[in-house]
């Protein structure tokens, strides 16, 4: 036990004495936490958009000014002719354009119909679907303003609620990423580069050499990354819940628990790395290719896993990270509780068990 | 002199199978895999329908959702509750309530509700899977509108007939959307973490010693780091251009060379950044680290996830010090809209600008005494 | 005849926030001469070369090197010196011939005279056959010499060594110091750290460092007399007891 407190202790000041690394270490979540709180979102606001007037009379005034008060649009030119609209879009100005025909409020008022034209910029389908929506709604709106109030028959109205999440906003889906994001980096990568430096620097022999017990060095390793991503977590949920208002829906104990088991997890990860590789260079590389990369991008976070080919949606499934988002996701933004997740869970303690297994027999096999 | 430290440079590079490993595999993975799993279109919305009416008219738009596109009809369910676990489990995303009497409703009063209930945990996917729901109804609504009702040929009220052209994108690809951004992306990881463990590695084993006591000017030494990583960085810009071509066949509609020359001064911003960070890191892992932090900010700011329109100011402000915001924009406009030189040459401006500072910071912050 | 000076300081002087590695040492070093710098590990030796080659900057005090101060014409200085660190700094990954042409290169050796030297080089080292080989794969001993050898490929009129035959069986080290009296016969001034004190006696003056300050500067010989020593080992134990600093 008290060779357990010494080694921790050392692991300690070696992660202190490095300054910039542990600067790095708390500061990355809190700078991703607020990034994605606040600075990214996909929301549509104050797209720049162009008109091209050839009316000029009062209706398409008003129709402008509609657009004008709109808070998803900003008008950023007037423009004469779609040959300029395409210059816009090419010196990427602008990413929307209104085409209003001459003539428009003469059309309006003789035959009660008029043409409008939206030029949207396809290169981001997504968005440009959106802003044709929102464009659209607004010519629906000045349409419906000028009807004097007369209401088409056999109207359905549809009614939308928007569940977990009525105010669309982006930072749901981002801090649990963020959090597996964090909690692997820190707990795999760093354990694991931690452990390969003695390597490196041959003091692991010595160890090995001594009385002391293989599983508390590994222990004492894994012990101060624990509790910094443990730091790291609370860190998260605290900025997630008064800066970027995003109420734990669920149990909190439940959350910080399952934090617990994958923390646990990504340690073993971190010690499968440690006994394939000599080298810190490649410890890092093998983290960063290949744990943070197929996070990344497996795991739901960032892309849809719904809309992948078939065999990556498979290849996700090994992705502990993939695991933990959806319970965290469920439990914080659902307001779910175990019964929900226990599926989920279980899985995630499975793989721990296998990773520890795997390190285990290879740490063995090495000694021999 | 120079050519003499670019000749120790290759060799170890040669040498050095982790460092080939990277710049060949790496594009090839990130290109083949990344786009095949970003993919944000909008499609196969699970539906569960909640038909409270049982008539007719609900079982038509039943049939009609479930013959769109867009949706799947994943659960039929007798209850709103029932529904919602449907939600609960991520096996629906929307829930359409019919309510009782929906059809008489919409007969005998001339106006009938419907409700969706969205998950909007994905906020985007919520949005637009509402609005493709809300054109269908609409659509319905218009079919059993001109079964009673004969609009008179002059209309009574005035319709605005809007129509939509998509330009530069017909097919609303998201792969031609993601790619060039993805390429983006894996030239500035693979440019910033080669450049910024560079230096450090000579520090750490010791060689930096060597060449310190040496006559060798600074600017030599760091122009010696600089040009075998912009080789390197073009290597690695090709191959991505030809798998682009050949497995996505995405053909560029403006100039291929207006990509290299900016990639050229994009790159040496770049590399400025990681011998900068290279020369402040004491160790490779705090190399990697510091080098981490920033790219991951960079790459998230860049406009490639979220649209840098949508942002709010002071992160406007923020991005426009982030070079990956300028290629990325710069690369989606040579590809998908033959943009010009002069087009961009703001961006041409500011990352040229950004070169010369970094680089010439590396330069003045490299002491060779302490 | 007054010898040449090739390295002379006058209170050079190195803190550390409010720890003073090097103490107002004051020496002079003839041409020619192998100079031994000695003392224990952490007496200041090492610091006190490094700002002899530029890569401290001293606190205090004045430095001049083959006549060149050290503060305002560092880089002529450089033209004119070697050095070969502690770590033996070769890289590893590369080729011996590789490395030669490299150091030779950033010393301003021009192409031609780079063939010419590695040729000579590798021939009197015995190692012609390994031009090609990996630096790693060589045994210490060859690292060594390769090291020094290297670190004198421009004929420098200083070459500054810094412990140099760490790591090594002492037969290797009296071979290596076979190859400092050739450099040394044939006019390069050797400056050479070392916690060896048997390596003293293979030094034309040596100085011993206790605690940042240069305690005994003067031929074995005279030293012994003295200090009334058999050995400058004897001397250094006198001198190191009433030594303050423990080792690094």
């Amino acid at each position: 036990m008290q060779q357990f407190y010494v080694f921790v202790k050392k692991e300690f000041y070696h992660i202190f004495r490095d300054k910039k690394s542990l600067l790095i270490i708390f500061a990355l979540p809190i700078a991703q936490m607020l990034i994605f709180g606040f600075a990214l979102t996909n929301e549509i606001k104050n797209t720049e958009i162009a008109i091209l007037d050839g009316a000029h009379d009062e209706a398409s005034q008003a129709l402008i000014a509609q657009f004008e008060a709109s808070k998803y649009f900003e008008i950023k030119k007037t423009i004469t002719t779609t040959a300029e609209a395409d210059m816009a879009f090419k010196a990427d100005e602008i990413k929307l354009a209104l085409i209003i025909p001459p003539n428009f409020k003469a059309e309006l008022a003789h035959s009660n119909s008029a043409r409008i034209q939206i030029l949207a910029d396809a290169t981001d389908p997504n968005t440009a679907t959106t802003l044709e929506v929102y464009a659209g709604a607004i010519v629906r709106d000045y349409q419906n303003g000028i009807t004097n109030n007369y209401r088409l028959p056999y109207s359905i109205t549809a009614e939308i609620r928007m569940l977990y999440n009525p105010q669309l906003k982006g930072a749901y889906l981002f801090v649990p990423g963020v959090m597996g994001m964090i909690l692997l980096l820190i707990s795999a990568m760093m354990t694991s580069i931690s452990i390969v430096r003695e390597k490196e620097l041959n003091t692991m022999e010595i160890i090995l050499a001594s009385p002391l017990k293989p599983i508390i060095l590994i222990l004492s390793k894994a012990v101060p990354y624990m509790v910094i991503s443990l730091i790291n977590v609370s860190t998260i949920l605290i900025i997630s819940v008064t800066l970027l208002d995003l109420p734990i829906h669920g149990s909190l104990m439940l959350v910080m628990g399952v934090s617990f088991l994958f923390i646990t997890t990504a340690l073993s990860l971190g010690l499968m790395i440690s006994n394939i590789t000599d080298s810190q260079q490649t410890a890092m590389f093998i983290s960063l290719m290949g744990l943070m990369l197929p996070t990344l991008i497996l795991s739901g976070f960032m892309f849809p896993i719904e809309n992948m080919p078939y065999p990556m949606q498979l290849l996700s499934n090994i992705v502990p990270t993939k695991w933990f988002f959806i319970i965290i996701k469920d439990v914080m933004i659902k307001g779910l509780g175990f019964a929900s997740v226990w599926k989920e869970i279980a899985i995630l303690f499975g793989m721990t068990l296998l990773f520890l297994g795997i390190s285990w027999k290879k740490f063995k096999m090495r000694l021999e | 002199m120079l050519l003499v430290i670019l000749r120790k440079e290759f060799q170890q590079i040669r040498r050095n199978p982790a460092i080939l490993r990277i710049i060949f595999m790496m594009p090839a993975v990130q290109l083949l895999i990344l786009p095949l799993a970003a993919d944000y279109e909008v499609k196969n919305v699970n539906l569960c329908i909640v038909d409270q009416d049982h008539s007719t008219y609900s079982q038509l738009l039943f049939n009609k959702l479930g013959a769109s596109d867009y949706f799947i009809i994943k659960d039929v369910a007798n209850s709103y509750d029932e529904a919602l676990k449907t939600i609960e489990k991520d096996e629906a995303d929307i829930i359409l309530t019919i309510p009782p009497h929906f059809e008489k409703d919409l007969i005998r009063e001339s106006e009938a509700k419907l409700s969706l209930a969205v998950n909007a945990v994905n906020g985007a996917k919520g949005n637009i899977g509402a609005s493709y729901a809300i054109n269908i109804i609409n659509e319905y609504n218009q079919e059993i509108r001109k079964e009673w009702f004969t609009l008179p040929a002059f209309n009574p009220v005035p319709i605005i007939d809007v129509t939509y052209s998509n330009w530069y994108n017909e097919g609303m690809s998201y792969t031609l959307f993601m790619v060039p951004g993805i390429l983006v992306i894996l030239l500035t990881l693979v440019g910033s973490f080669l450049a910024a463990l560079n230096i450090v590695h000579e520090k750490e084993v010791g060689t930096i010693e060597q060449i310190n006591v040496s006559p060798i000017k600074k600017y030599q030494f760091i122009l010696g780091k600089l040009i075998p990583f912009w080789v390197i960085g073009f290597i690695v810009l090709t191959i991505g251009l030809l798998i682009s071509r050949f497995v996505y066949g995405i053909i560029p509609e403006g100039n291929v060379g207006l990509i290299y020359l900016f990639a050229a001064v994009y790159l040496l911003a770049l590399l400025g950044i990681g011998l900068l960070i290279s020369t402040i890191a004491e160790s490779q892992q705090q190399a990697m680290f510091i080098s981490f932090f920033f790219m991951l900010i960079f790459i998230l700011m860049g406009g490639l996830y979220t649209s840098i329109d949508s942002m709010p100011y002071w992160a406007q402000v923020i991005t426009r010090f982030n070079p990956v915001r300028y290629f990325i924009e710069v690369m989606r406009m040579i590809v998908m809209k033959d943009s010009s030189i002069s087009d961009m040459r703001n961006q041409l401006l500011i990352i040229g600008i950004m070169a010369v500072v970094f680089n010439t910071w590396a330069v003045l912050v490299y002491r060779k005494r302490v | 005849m007054q010898a040449e000076q090739v390295i002379v300081t006058e209170k050079l002087t190195k803190k550390f926030g409010d720890f003073t590695a090097v103490d107002e040492i004051t020496f002079q070093v003839n041409k020619g001469e192998i100079f031994g710098f000695l003392g224990a590990n952490g007496a200041g030796k090492t610091t006190a070369m490094k700002m002899l080659i530029g890569i401290w900057e001293p606190t205090s005090g004045r430095a001049s090197i083959a006549g060149f101060d050290i503060y305002k014409d560092m880089e002529q200085v450089k033209k004119n010196i070697g050095y070969m660190s502690q770590r033996f700094s070769l890289y590893e990954d590369i080729p011996v011939i590789e490395n030669i042409r490299f150091f030779g290169g950033i010393y301003g050796l021009s192409k031609k005279q780079i063939k010419i030297k590695s040729a000579e080089l590798l021939e009197q080292l015995g190692m012609t056959h390994e031009a090609k080989t990996i630096v790693s794969a060589l045994p210490l001993g060859w690292k060594q010499k390769l090291a020094f050898s290297i670190a004198i490929i421009h004929d420098p009129k200083i070459v500054f060594l810094d412990e140099p035959t760490g790591g090594v069986d002492p037969i290797t080290r009296r071979k290596f110091w076979e190859l400092i009296y050739a450099a040394a016969a044939s006019g390069v001034t050797v400056f050479v750290t070392t916690h060896y004190m048997d390596e003293a006696e293979y030094c034309d003056r040596i100085s011993i460092m206790v605690d940042g300050k240069i305690e005994a500067l003067d031929t074995p010989a005279n030293l012994k007399k003295q200090y009334n020593a058999a050995s400058i080992d004897e001397i250094f134990t006198q001198l190191a007891r009433g030594a303050k600093r423990k080792a690094d």
